[in-house]
């Protein structure tokens, strides 16, 4: 080793340890939440010191997490004399979970960072309240990572549900918030239920939650099924996998800009978390069946998010129905993962997960940076519609800026991190030929051309969603006085805008960390290239990509076109109008609208879609068109199961007359009825 | 069995069928005042029988019990309960669900049904007073019905109490009384629920100018 000494000693010192050190980081978190109560209605006191120190602590989480995760050691565990009696917590601190701490720490930590100037007061909840719901949600999704018992993890698991729920409605006066904060609690909870039967599945018969006694209680083929169909459903409804996405797209607009940031970029990821946990570490076995499922749901998500995301014109709904798009790449991954173990082929396998993991943190990234952008200018201009917006680049340079990196990254543009994960994956989707299936290996290849078709339909959704805020000219005119980012605020997008080129930049760093994860769940790490600045998954004959020359290439070829330009050409700056195709004047309304620029989509991808349009007769001297675009599978699937539910419940309502008499005579009845039975 | 005298089971057995006579007298009765007093006699059953069996048993804390009947069950609460209804003017009106000769037929059947259940409980009991548990159930039962088939709040508070009253008869029939903790805890309760359902009355009254409790139909959902 090459540190000087003290560095040595202070990694030896946190390794030793590094179980106790988060526990105090997360105690830490509920710590301030609490405190916030002391003033809860002074926004000085908890943005202006909470927020900050919160953040604080988000990078020494991800700071333990690095470390459990490079130093290469044996998990940690450790038992907590609280909850009942006979099941004690169980904290235990691998390499996944220290990967997921990581990516939790270093996006919370900008997250928090931007919450601190973000939040204004009598904007709902009290400063103090939201504080607190916040801390607990940081804890808890900390607490999920690191619990190592079935029980531990529901009570963090609904600690994480029911603490998101009331940041979703902080705003609960308005109904429709209320509402989108009722569906997202009811998805969560029969989620919760799920992963509770599978849990239940899991102990195998020898009523032991601990995971350690699940990781020894081997189950027959057709129970190991069962409890991973049960995962796959559970965590299918935290992570918004289509068909079960409903809740995802009303919740994360309802929330505040930095909680559906903290939702989208890090909630989710608790289930990809569990997802890997019972796949990888609590079954023993993996068939090739569940990777084809994974693979075909992840796939149908991603296509079905990006489809969506192009035709919704509210800036944060567009930004939800990404959110499902980046999940359904992010299964996509598992799904081929699960597909070559299953066939024993661990190192692509390690190649897909390593793809899937590096997606999921850059997803957090990237997608936090997007949604603190729309926060920033939903505080700038009041609107959400994308209709309203445009030409903000001018008023809001230092989020435009920032907006722009987000915007190339989840595009899947190199040097940034969305391309790498994007193209790991895609390598990995070229080794199917080598399962030994023979239908598998012909259908998972059109599995890639559907990836591929995603990854261009995210790029286009990200052209309309950037070019019609930030791009053209302001369609109303209280937008020349929208107000840029404030300094903290500037700091949290930097710092995740940061995140997104270091990754994209150095992939390798990152790829040294999900190599630790595989080689906890696979056994099998990808190998990087033997040259520094490369990355050569396989081999450096089928493909390799240097992130850092790339960059150096382009920074090269605009420093050249500058500076010749800058000699060649007259050398001034002059702001003048584009060509405007001869029109003698233009006006902000002969712009391309976010409705327009998703036309094509809605027209290729009609019958996804419920559409309600009117179009103006031609007659018309005040012109409007208006479209309405619905989810179809809300038609299809969550109105009947709504409708068959209400049924039920009305049936069992005629038991409720309203009459005491009748009542005490139910609970009277009730008491013959057992005493009848221990005669 | 310390002081066992002869005399002390067959009156035992006398004051339990005074308090099922009772129980069925409360089930017939229309005027709320006279169910007050019933009411309080059968508190005061309560207290000679728990005196009795703390005699012949020896377990001097049931003599504690047995005060904490007296004043709570034979002075406090009738007398709490005769206040109620003077201020709420509730001492006539009662309406029945169900007409009397019915109510008493099902009470019939109730305490056969209760005897049938207590039989192979008393066969296992070792108290003086196991013969006693039939009756203790039925009471309970009794008491019951009696809440079942009133109409107006005030009663239903008395049929609940009385169920109490029965509870208490099988806890000293069955099993020489409840550890002194409960006793109080109970004891306690009953104090506290009574003085909110008191606020109840009250508040039911104001909201339908009658304690009638037809009118709380309308407060379920449509």
């Amino acid at each position: 080793m090459s540190h000087p000494g003290w560095v040595s000693r202070g990694v030896v010192l946190l390794q030793r340890h590094d179980l106790h050190w988060v526990l105090l980081l997360v105690l830490g978190w509920l710590f301030l939440g609490a405190i916030g109560l002391l003033r809860p209605h002074s926004l000085r006191f908890v943005a202006r010191g909470l927020f900050p120190a919160g953040a604080v602590l988000g990078l020494g989480v991800a700071l333990l997490g690095a470390v459990a995760l490079l130093a290469g050691q044996a998990p940690q565990a450790m038992v907590l004399p609280l909850g009942l009696p006979n099941l004690p917590f169980h904290l235990r601190l691998d390499a996944l979970s220290g990967f997921f701490l990581l990516l939790m720490g270093v996006a919370g930590a900008g997250i928090s960072i931007f919450a601190a100037g973000y939040f204004r007061s009598g904007e709902g909840t009290a400063p103090g309240l939201l504080g607190l719901h916040y801390h607990i949600f940081l804890a808890s999704m900390a607490l999920v990572v690191l619990a190592d018992d079935a029980y531990f993890f529901m009570v963090a698991w609904e600690l994480m549900a029911l603490s998101s729920y009331f940041l979703v409605v902080s705003q609960h006066r308005l109904p429709e918030i209320r509402r989108a904060g009722f569906l997202y609690l009811l998805m969560a909870h029969l989620g919760a239920l799920c992963l509770l039967l599978c849990f239940g599945v899991l102990q195998g018969g020898k009523w032991q939650f601990t995971f350690d006694a699940m990781r020894g209680a081997p189950l027959a083929p057709l129970w190991a099924t069962v409890a991973f169909l049960l995962a796959l459903l559970g965590f299918g409804a935290k992570a918004g996998l289509v068909p079960l996405h409903g809740w995802l797209p009303e919740a994360h607009p309802a929330a505040p800009s930095p909680v559906s940031a903290m939702m989208s970029g890090l909630m989710l990821k608790t289930a990809v978390y569990g997802m890997l946990r019972i796949t990888f570490d609590l079954l023993h076995i993996q068939f090739w069946q569940w990777g084809v499922l994974v693979l075909v749901l992840g796939l149908f998500s991603a296509l079905y998010g990006a489809i969506f995301a192009g035709v919704k014109t509210d800036m944060k709904r567009l930004l939800a129905y990404s959110s499902i798009e980046n999940i359904g790449i992010i299964f996509t991954g598992i799904g081929l993962a699960i597909l070559f173990a299953a066939c024993h082929l661990p190192l692509f396998a390690a190649l897909a997960l390593s793809a899937a993991l590096l997606h999921a943190l850059n997803h957090a990234f990237f997608k936090s940076l997007l949604f603190l952008a729309t926060g920033n200018v939903l505080h700038a201009t009041k609107r959400r519609s994308l209709g309203a917006l445009g030409g903000l680049a001018h008023t809001m340079p230092w989020v435009a800026t920032l907006a722009l990196v987000g915007t190339l990254a989840i595009a899947g543009l190199p040097p940034l991190n969305g391309f790498v994960s994007e193209w790991l994956l895609l390598q990995a989707f070229l080794f199917t030929p080598r399962i030994p299936h023979p239908f598998i290996n012909m259908l998972v290849p059109l599995g890639a051309a559907v990836l591929a078709l995603t990854v261009a339909l995210a790029a286009y959704v990200m052209v309309k969603f950037y070019g019609i805020i930030f791009l053209g000219q302001p369609r109303e005119p209280a937008l020349a006085e929208a107000h840029d980012a404030n300094w903290l605020e500037r700091i949290g997008l930097t710092w995740l805008a940061l995140g997104c080129i270091a990754i994209g930049v150095l992939p390798q760093i990152a790829l040294r960390a999900t190599g630790a994860v595989t080689g906890l769940l696979l056994g099998q790490t990808v190998n990087l290239s033997s040259r520094i600045w490369w990355i050569a998954p396989i081999g450096a004959k089928q493909a390799s990509y240097s992130g850092l020359l790339l960059l150096a290439g382009i920074i090269c070829v605009v420093g050249i076109t500058f500076v010749a330009v800058r000699i060649l050409a007259h050398g001034r700056f002059r702001r003048t109008v584009p060509w405007d195709c001869g029109y003698p004047w233009q006006t902000s309304r002969m712009q391309d609208t976010a409705e327009g620029f998703g036309q094509p989509i809605r027209h290729i991808f009609g019958s996804a879609f419920d559409m309600e349009r009117e179009l103006p007769s031609p007659s018309d001297s005040a012109p409007r068109y208006r479209i309405h675009v619905e989810d179809r599978l809300w038609r299809m699937a969550y109105v009947p199961i709504a409708r068959a539910v209400q049924r039920l419940s009305d049936s069992i309502g005629v038991l409720q007359g309203g009459r005491l008499a009748i009542y005490l005579l139910y609970s009277f009845l009730t008491l013959l009825g057992l005493l009848a039975g221990v005669l | 069995m310390p002081h066992s005298p002869h005399w002390i089971v067959p009156s035992l057995n006398l004051l339990a069928s005074l308090l099922l006579l009772i129980s069925f007298a409360m089930l017939s009765r229309r005027r709320t005042q006279r169910l007050i007093t019933l009411f309080a006699w059968q508190g005061a059953i309560l207290f000679t029988s728990t005196c009795l069996v703390a005699y012949s048993s020896g377990h001097k804390e049931l003599y504690y019990s047995a005060a904490l009947t007296l004043m709570l069950k034979v002075i406090a609460l009738p007398w709490i309960l005769h206040r109620l209804i003077r201020r709420l003017g509730a001492q006539w009106d009662s309406e029945l669900l169900v007409n009397i000769p019915t109510t008493m037929l099902v009470g019939l059947v109730l305490v056969i049904f209760a005897f049938g259940l207590a039989q192979p409980i008393s066969l296992m009991a070792t108290t003086i007073t196991r013969n006693t548990i039939g009756i203790a159930l039925a009471v309970i039962f009794l008491a019951f019905l009696m809440m079942i088939t009133r109409r107006k709040a005030i009663t239903q508070v008395i049929g609940f109490l009385a169920m109490e009253n029965g509870l208490f008869f099988a806890a000293t029939s069955a099993t020489y009384g409840m550890p002194m903790v409960i006793e109080l805890g109970i004891a306690l309760d009953l104090l506290v629920g009574f003085f909110i359902l008191g606020i109840f009355f009250f508040q039911i009254r104001e909201q339908f100018d009658s304690l009638d409790l037809r009118h709380l139909e309308a407060l379920k959902e449509e």
